[in-house]
Order: structure tokens, then sequence, then C-alpha cells
């Protein structure tokens, strides 16, 4: 066959069929790969709620628990600092809380089913470093006039003792909180809302 | 005697002619050792890039023989590093290199690329030279922070928290795309699995492909140098340029010459300052990874804190995220920036110096702040830097065309 002979046409249209049913097939064949990245089932199946007894947690101290591999705060509060949370709500970025990830039964500036206790997702909603509570009120290297509240070592962002963002922080919105109960007066329940909540 | 060593030398060119019908030693050396002649101005900034060849090879070497001992899982991994230090026969030898190689691999890269700022080596007609460079770099980068999890340390996962959660500024995509690649909704032992199959197989395999473009795309044009003119345009009447010289023995030698020295600095810091007062291994490091207390201070290690600055000076998310990517990917389009008629520095106008000075302050300072603390003035700092850093790119762009210049020489100068 000479080469005049070459039907050119479909010559480039079996090459473009070849190439177009080979790239999709190798589409495909990739899937399997890109998938297994994903949480294994076991993965996904870790994630029961977590029971703490907060009878023991002293006034103003910190309880670091984990639930599905987040690091959860319980703070006790005392009423001063509740009854400071007004005074830094000019300076926060979201002081209603608006734009939170919380449940829908946590609202206002206390963001707690009981003021006393603050439970929060403890890591920085910038890059997820868990912050330091610094819950001293005064001038800090950080902030002058700063009022207690939780500072991330990892770039700077800063909340007050209800998890709330200042402005001007790269952390774009307030701590989030996870689902949450009390069983009774001194035992909370991580991962599950009240009865009746959602 | 004499006849023993002439029939030996005849039996060993026998062995040579039936190797050179089968494979093409001969002809392939030819063409890239003795037949390649370089230009023969080479200077101090010529060394960094078979150096950065060494270091590869020690670290593939190294790798290797710590993969013998060290368990990818997050309950053995650090103590598995800490066996290695102690109770392997010279595992704190073989570790040591690897860590101290790390940062010299970085440093070099560093000096490799500045060369090429200084004589224009990334412009007409070696700009895939450059881009395949650029894309050895972020492969580095990748590989450098995926083996920096490895030893489960506090900086390990804290640093990786930190970084995969990058990927989550981006919108609506980037939360998922975190779940992705960490393989679970937090850092977790699929994680390290991961990180420790991309760091020893897949990162490696890319790097030696793409220096392996490299080395071609070198050889295709020949490299560049201090003067930044073209010796092919100077042939002599066999054809072969009048300031070139074959690249083997001289520049194998001058080679040896810079790994003779370079082998002692390293060695000086492998065995005397391993950590380098906490710069190559930080010292939080040496704290088992604990998922409940992030470190006081977290920074990445010295060759990522440029970026890191830049990242810390942006008070928004996705901005910052943004911005940070973009001061690396602006460099791989350094080629089409530079719009000098002139290569190198030796013939550009007083501009390009302040340019490169400028730019040259700014990455350092930004290295240097991206490690402090962060007072409010650093933040302001940063920023200052942050600005000049990309300045330096679009003052680039506007000024080579007309910048002033000198005439270039038609022969290379000494």
């Amino acid at each position: 066959m000479s080469s005049d002979d070459v039907n050119k046409g479909r010559r480039g249209f079996l090459i473009a069929a070849t190439s177009a049913v080979g790239v999709v097939g190798a589409g495909f064949a990739a899937v399997p790969f890109i998938q297994s990245w994903l949480p294994s089932a076991k993965a996904q199946a870790v994630g029961s709620p977590v029971e703490v007894n907060v009878s023991k947690l002293k006034e103003g101290q910190l309880l670091k628990v984990q639930w599905r591999g987040q690091t959860i705060g319980v703070l006790h509060r005392t009423d001063e600092m509740v009854a400071d949370l007004s005074k830094v709500d000019a300076v926060l970025a979201d002081p209603e809380s608006v734009k939170a990830d919380q449940p829908e039964y946590i609202h206002g500036e206390q963001r707690a089913l009981r003021p006393d206790f603050l439970v929060v997702n403890m890591h920085c909603t910038h890059l997820g470093c868990v912050p330091q509570m610094i819950p001293q009120v005064g001038p800090q290297p950080f902030d002058d006039n700063w009022n207690g509240g939780f500072y991330c070592p990892c770039h700077k962002s800063k909340f007050d003792l209800s998890g709330r963002v200042y402005s001007g922080v790269p952390a774009p919105t307030n701590l989030r909180i996870p689902p949450y109960s009390f069983l009774d007066d001194n035992t909370l329940m991580i991962g599950v809302s009240p009865q009746g909540a959602v | 005697m004499a006849k023993t060593a002439n029939s030996l030398a005849k039996r060993a060119g026998d062995m040579m002619n039936w190797l050179d019908d089968r494979l093409p030693v001969t002809s392939f050396w030819n063409a890239v050792m003795t037949g390649y002649q370089a230009p023969k101005n080479f200077n101090f900034w010529y060394y960094m890039g078979s150096l950065a060849l060494l270091v590869l090879v020690m670290q593939i070497g190294t790798g290797i023989f710590l993969t013998m001992w060290y368990k990818p899982s997050a309950a053995e991994a650090f103590a598995s590093v800490e066996f290695i230090m102690r109770d392997v026969e010279w595992g704190w030898l073989i570790r040591y290199m690897h860590t101290t190689g790390a940062s010299f691999f970085f440093i070099l890269i560093y000096l490799h690329m500045f060369r090429s700022l200084l004589y224009g080596s990334h412009k007409a007609p070696r700009e895939l030279l450059w881009v395949f460079g650029m894309f050895i770099y972020l492969a580095l980068m990748a590989e450098a922070f995926l083996g920096y999890i490895l030893p489960w340390g506090q900086m390990s996962y804290w640093g990786a928290q930190v970084i995969i959660n990058l990927f989550g500024a981006i919108p609506e995509i980037g939360e998922p795309l975190t779940i992705w690649i960490r393989g679970d909704y937090f850092i977790s032992d699929a994680t390290l699995n991961k990180f420790f199959a991309l760091h020893v197989i897949a990162v490696p395999l890319a790097i030696m492909g793409l220096v392996m473009l490299h080395l071609v795309a070198l050889r295709e044009n020949g490299s560049n140098n201090p003067d930044g003119i073209e010796i092919k345009a100077n042939k002599g009447p066999d054809g072969t340029p009048l300031d070139g010289i074959p690249f083997h023995p001289y520049y194998t030698v001058k080679d040896i010459f810079g790994v003779g020295m370079f082998l002692i600095l390293f060695s000086f810091i492998l065995f005397m300052w391993p950590e380098a007062g906490g710069m190559f291994l930080e010292h939080d490091n040496f704290v088992p990874a604990n998922p409940l207390v992030t470190p006081e201070h977290i920074k990445p290690v010295w060759y990522f804190t440029p970026f890191y600055a830049i990242l810390k000076a942006v008070p928004d998310k996705l901005m910052g995220v943004v911005m940070m990517g973009a001061s690396v990917v602006i460099l791989f389009f350094l080629p089409w920036l530079d719009r000098s008629p002139v290569k190198s520095i030796r013939y550009r106008g007083m501009w390009y110096k302040v340019l490169l000075a400028s730019f040259t302050i700014a990455f350092v300072r930004l290295g240097m702040l991206g490690m402090a603390e962060g007072t409010p003035a650093q933040t302001w700092e940063m920023r200052l830097w942050t600005l000049v850093y990309f300045m330096f790119f679009v003052l680039l762009f506007f000024m080579s065309p007309g910048g002033k210049t000198k005439p270039e020489p038609d022969r290379v100068t000494h």
C-alpha cells in the first residue's frame, strides 16, 4: 500500500477514539487509588461519645479531653468571667456567633448550656493548633487590653473565654462548639445533644 | 613486562568494544563529559549543582538504611527513631547524616537558585531548565515536609496539622481535601503511614526523574556562565567554542575539589553541631507527639520560614495561604518576568543590583522573622518585607526591558 492510499481522516479518528477510550479507562482505574486515601471504615467507626465528670473541676480550671481525635476543652468559668464577657464585644469579629459552627441550642455571648461550663472544640479555626488559655486580665505581650481568653501560639489568633474570635487575627470564625449535654449536674456527655434538641 | 601491559590494554579495549556494541557507554561519556564544552570561566557559584546531586545521593543512601529500623506507626515511630539514635550500630551517624543532609540540601539549592538571579541563567534559551529546577525545589519542599512528620515528635505533629490545614482554606473543597490528605479526621496513624510511603518512594522517584530532565535540558544548551554570554557564538576552526573547555577532566576535577571542601564543612556540622541550635532539629521535636497540647512556640524548619512569615503577615486565612502559595509560584515565571536584554548582573545597571539586594535582604529577613515569636512590631516588619519580596518581581517586569545595561563582551572575562 502506498502512502497515497492512507485514509488520513479515518486514521485521525481512530487515534482520537483510542486515546479518548484510553484516557477514560485510566480515569476509572485511578478512582480506587484516589479513594484509598479516604478515611478507612475503621477510622469512620471511631467516634463514640465521651463522658466527662466535672465534679472535681475547680472554678477557673480547664480540662482537655479527646473526642473524635479533636481536643475538647471544658472550662469551669467563674461568675466574674461570665460577667466580663460583654466587655470585649466591641473588638470581636462575631460577638453574637452568627457565623460560628455550633449546635442550634448554643447561642448568645455565653455559648454554653450552663454559663459556668464552657465546652469548646479547642482547635483554632485558622490552622488547627490548640490555643493556650490565658485567663488573667491585664496587659499581655500580644494584647495591651487582655480580658482573659485563649491565645493561639501558632499564628496569634485571640479568642475570649466563650471562644469568640477577636477581629484582625488570622482565624476567620469563633471556636467550634461540639454537641454535648448534661447527664446530671456533674456529668457531661460530649457528642450527644440534649434530648429533644437538634 | 611491556608486552603483558600491551596485551592487557588490548584486552580491556576489546571488552570496551564488546560493551559499546551493546550499550552506548563510550559515546554517552563523550557526549556528556569529555566532548561537552563548558564555559571556562565558572566560579564558586558553579559548585552548588554538583554538590546538590551529591547530597541527593547521600539522602537516598542514608534514607534506605533508616527505613531498615524505622517503624511508620503512631505508636512506635518516636521510639523507633530514638532506638536508631541509641541502640542501632552507627544509627546516630546515619540519622544525623540524613537530617543534616536535608538542611544542606536547601542551603545548596538556595545558593544554586541565587546564582541564576546573579547571572541570568534562567533566561532564554534556558527557561525550561529553570522550570524543571523549580519543580525539583517544589518536590524537595514536599519531601522535607513529609520527612519531618516521621519522627512523630511535637513539631512533626503540629507542623503537619498546620500545613495540612492550609489546604482547608480553599473554599468548598478545602475541608474534604484535608480529610483525603490525612486519611482520617485528624492527624493519625493513617496519616503517618501514608506520608512514610510518599517520603520514601513516591517523591524521591519524582525528584530523580526531574533531576534527569534538569540535566538533559542543561546539556542541550550548555551551562550559562558568570558573563551571561553564549560561548557557542564564538567557535574555533574545529567547531568547538573558543571559550569552552571539556567538562571532563576540567570540571570533574574542580567539582571533586568542591566535594572535598563541602564534606569538611558538612562533617563539622554533622559531628559537632547536628541540631544547629534548634535550626536543623527543633527542640520541641524531642518530645513525643501530643494531640492535646500545641507547643508554645511553633515554627517550621528554617528553610520554610520565609514563606511561613508571608503566611503570618496576612491577617486573613484564605489570603494568607494564597499569598504564601503565590510567593513560591511566582518564581516559576521568573524567565518571563525578567525581560532584560542582558543576562549577567555584571552588565546590568545599578537598578538590578538594588532590586536583587533588596530581594535577598527581604528573603533572609522573612526567614528570620518566620522563626521569631511574633510581636506586633515584627508583624509589621514581615508585611514590609513581604511587599519588598513581591515588588522585586513587579519592578523586574517593568524595569528590565528598558533598564540600563553595559555592553557585553564578545568573549568571557576572567
